[in-house]
């Protein structure tokens, strides 16, 4: 392969894949995010292979195992192009169908479609699915359209084209105002102004920098970055070559999640490519600029998505965070001046080079420009992935996006920044999703995990979870944290176990103020946020545990006893089977029983019930 | 032991240093725990501090300084497996395999183990055996799945006292 090196080559390059991947062309893709392959996607393309062999289509359609579509919920996912088809919970029994009619005969497969649950209208449209249809996709652009192990596929889609624009035609400080310029912060967590970052650490003494790129998705439910490394790993890196060139770096990171080989994998194959094209190695797009990245796997530990921490483990330590009176954009990995962003944030660089920061930050609120990536999980029907603008309402992507609560319960909670964040109440549905509105509702952007709960979720439990997460993943370098997180883990088991006295919800308070004083990192200082915004908004739940002894939501194992509502028992007998305990009595065909003595609260008789006859009380 | 593979992997990443961390991944992952005497050639050959590799493989939790056994159980607790009973399942599987969390079966067949995300929420409560991933999961379907890597092993519940 020869290198491209100036901006004309890659247009031409460009030109020449489009003619050979023809658009007009039918496509199909498969997403093969985590959901769907677990679901059999895997499966699905093998299928669609052999289909499309057997009826001669091969040659004529391009089939694709694309990166995550989002849709989690409804896969696997198949969407053809150019009509952009959306079929749903695809087998591969379904791929000969698909192939006969769809692509053969331009039919539409009917049992496929997406029904909306309101009007149980059959959807065929892509974006017309409201799952999709209000969303605005920035850093999720190439997700489930693009083949992430085919640098090809992202060069036709435009890729790269930023990174010639920055190299050839403008200088570092114009890109660095540029990206000031265009609003966007920080989307790991902090939200700090990404430009500002970038001024401050060219800006700062020595001869040798780095940058770095974040993707230690550490929060749970967050599983945004890992999408975008395993299903457009490009965009990162175009992103990181631009930050570089603009910070004056040679030499980059990646620090991925242990848990991520995919990620690693597509990743390895996209920088591999890279460098057989000419975008990372010496003298790229003749500008001068040397440039190569490298990739590090992370060891299994939360802490390390803090940046020194993150820094200390790239140099083969202990990822222990250390005290920022000097920022790491002065003296970072290996005391150099270093720069880190997250995956996503990297990923929006490409655009707001190529389209410009005014189209940017015309997107957005006053103070959050651009979109966020989140990940809406718990009770909602359509649990998956979703890009939208920033301002958009809590209720909007609830309801519109999500499709409301699942088994249409009461909402009663979203929780937003994962172990540092917090839990807003249904009162806020109103409120608009941006970094500065979070923070005032006593929650945080985070790396934007939205966890929504029903009235079964227990806010205790939820708080006790939280604090549980971060007792073990506290590093323990600083005591307030380390045995101050403990002790409150303490204080909530004892809450949720009836052991609560009158006296704790004032410990629980002196121990979170102790704790964000007496911390290095922001995992201690933000520590005791599900504490403090359940306390805020769901004190009476804390209070019926303490005073009444009693769990409204049913959760807590300790203050539940498990029994059987006679009538909607239909004595099919299946928990009598299913109990470990023999607890459970009853002949076939009439109303069983629990005996609460031989109960050890288990909970499979409330799982394999299929009439909802068990009750937790 | 063979340290032959060990000095493998150390050549892979050129001894360096800050390395350290990928040379102990490899290591886990072809003995599936951190032997004592390849963790002694990593020192003298890197030239660090012993106290600086154990305070790395003690640090990180995907190190082990004990084997483990063939099969690891990750069961999920995300935010959204705990909100649908991945803390029950842990304690299902506890029950059933007789070992806590962390803990490696007498027979060396399983490894029980949490994870704090797979990043697979619309799954959720989530449950994966080496490479692979068992969605929506319950209590009566883990006898089932430890018959599939242990067929003629113990793993019955029912009747159990």
């Amino acid at each position: 392969m020869e290198k491209i090196k100036t901006p004309k080559e890659l247009e031409k390059l460009q030109q020449v894949i489009l003619a050979e991947q023809k658009p007009e062309r039918l496509k199909v893709t498969v997403c093969g995010g985590t959901g769907c392959l677990s679901n059999g996607a895997e499966q699905v393309v093998a299928a669609f292979a052999a289909e499309m062999k057997k009826q001669g289509l091969n040659g004529t359609v391009n089939l694709k195992k694309t990166g995550c579509h989002g849709f989690c919920e409804r896969g696997p996912l198949v969407t053809i192009y150019p009509q952009d088809i959306f079929y749903q919970r695809v087998s591969e029994k379904d791929a000969a169908e698909i192939v006969a009619e769809t692509l053969s005969k331009g039919k539409i497969v009917e049992r496929l479609l997406y029904t909306d649950p309101q009007t149980k209208e059959k959807i065929s449209r892509h974006d017309e699915v409201p799952f999709y249809k209000h969303q605005v996709r920035i850093a999720l652009r190439n997700n489930g359209r693009i083949d992430p192990t085919n640098i090809q596929d992202y060069i036709a889609s435009g890729g790269y084209a930023a990174l010639a624009k920055a190299l050839t035609s403008m200088t570092s400080e114009q890109i660095i105002r540029e990206v000031e310029k265009s609003g966007l912060r920080g989307r790991g967590g902090g939200g700090f102004p990404a430009g500002r970052k970038w001024r401050s650490c060219r800006d700062a003494q020595g001869d040798v920098r780095y940058v770095v790129c974040n993707g230690d998705e550490g929060d749970p439910e967050a599983f945004m970055d890992r999408s975008i490394m395993e299903g457009d790993p490009h965009s990162v890196i175009e992103g990181m070559i631009i930050g570089a060139f603009a910070i004056g770096s040679s030499q980059g990171y990646i620090y991925v999640r242990n848990e991520y080989p995919l990620a690693v994998q597509n990743l390895t194959i996209a920088l591999e490519q890279a460098r057989e094209y000419g975008f990372l190695g010496k003298n790229i797009f003749k500008s001068g600029f040397d440039f190569d990245v490298r990739i590090n796997r992370g060891g299994g530990a939360f802490v390390c998505g803090e940046s020194s921490a993150l820094m200390a483990s790239l140099e083969g330590r202990a990822g222990e965070p250390r005290a920022k009176y000097i920022h790491t954009v002065e003296r970072g990995l290996w005391d150099k001046p270093t720069n880190l962003n997250n995956v996503e944030t990297w990923a929006n660089v490409p655009v707001i080079i190529a389209r410009g920061a005014d189209w940017f930050a015309s997107l957005g609120t006053a103070g959050s420009k651009g979109t966020k990536v989140f990940s809406l999980v718990g009770k909602v029907k359509n649990t998956g992935l979703v890009e939208v603008p920033m301002g958009i309402t809590l209720k909007d992507i609830v309801y519109k996006i999500g499709g409301g609560i699942l088994k249409d319960r009461d909402f009663k909670a979203v929780q937003t920044g994962g172990p540092s964040g917090g839990c807003i109440p249904k009162s806020l549905i109103d409120m608009p999703v941006d970094f500065d509105e979070l923070t005032k509702a006593g929650s945080m952007m985070g790396s934007g995990g939205m966890i929504v709960m029903d009235d079964t979720d227990c806010m205790v439990d939820v708080a006790k979870y939280f604090t549980k997460f971060l007792e073990e993943e506290s590093c323990g370098k600083c005591t307030p944290c380390r045995e101050g997180v403990r002790r409150m883990k303490e204080v909530l088991t004892d809450i949720t176990e009836g052991r609560g006295t009158e006296g704790s919800i004032a410990l629980l308070g002196e121990l979170s103020e102790a704790i964000a004083l007496g911390s290095l990192c922001a995992l201690g200082s933000t520590a005791a946020n599900p504490v403090l915004s359940t306390l805020r908004y769901f004190r009476d739940e804390y209070e019926a545990h303490i005073q009444e002894k009693r769990c409204p939501a049913g959760v807590c194992k300790e203050l539940i006893t498990y029994s059987i509502l006679e009538d909607l028992c239909t004595g099919c007998h299946r928990c009598f089977k299913e109990c470990p305990k023999e607890a459970i009595s009853g002949e076939v065909k009439k109303p069983h029983q629990i005996d609460p003595a031989k109960c050890i609260k288990c909970g499979i008789c409330y799982d394999v019930c299929k009439f909802d006859a068990v009750a937790k009380k | 032991m063979d340290l032959k593979k060990v000095d493998q992997i150390i050549d892979k990443y050129n001894a360096e240093k800050s390395s350290l961390i990928g040379i102990f991944q490899d290591i886990q992952a072809e003995w599936r725990y951190l032997p004592r005497e390849a963790i002694g050639r990593v020192v003298e050959r890197l030239g660090i501090p012993v106290t600086q590799a154990y305070m790395v493989a003690t640090f990180y939790k995907s190190f082990s300084l004990v084997p483990r056994g063939e099969h690891e159980i990750h069961v999920c607790l995300g935010t959204a497996c705990h909100l649908r009973g991945g803390q029950r399942l842990v304690e299902n599987f506890e029950r059933t395999l007789k070992v806590k969390a962390g803990e490696t079966t007498a027979d060396m067949k399983f490894t029980l183990e949490t994870v704090n995300c797979l990043g697979a929420c619309a799954l959720a409560p989530l449950v994966r055996v080496d490479q692979k991933n068992y969605g929506k999961m319950s209590g009566d379907k883990i006898v089932k799945i430890i018959k599939e890597y242990r067929p003629d092993g113990e793993g019955k519940t029912h009747g159990e006292n």
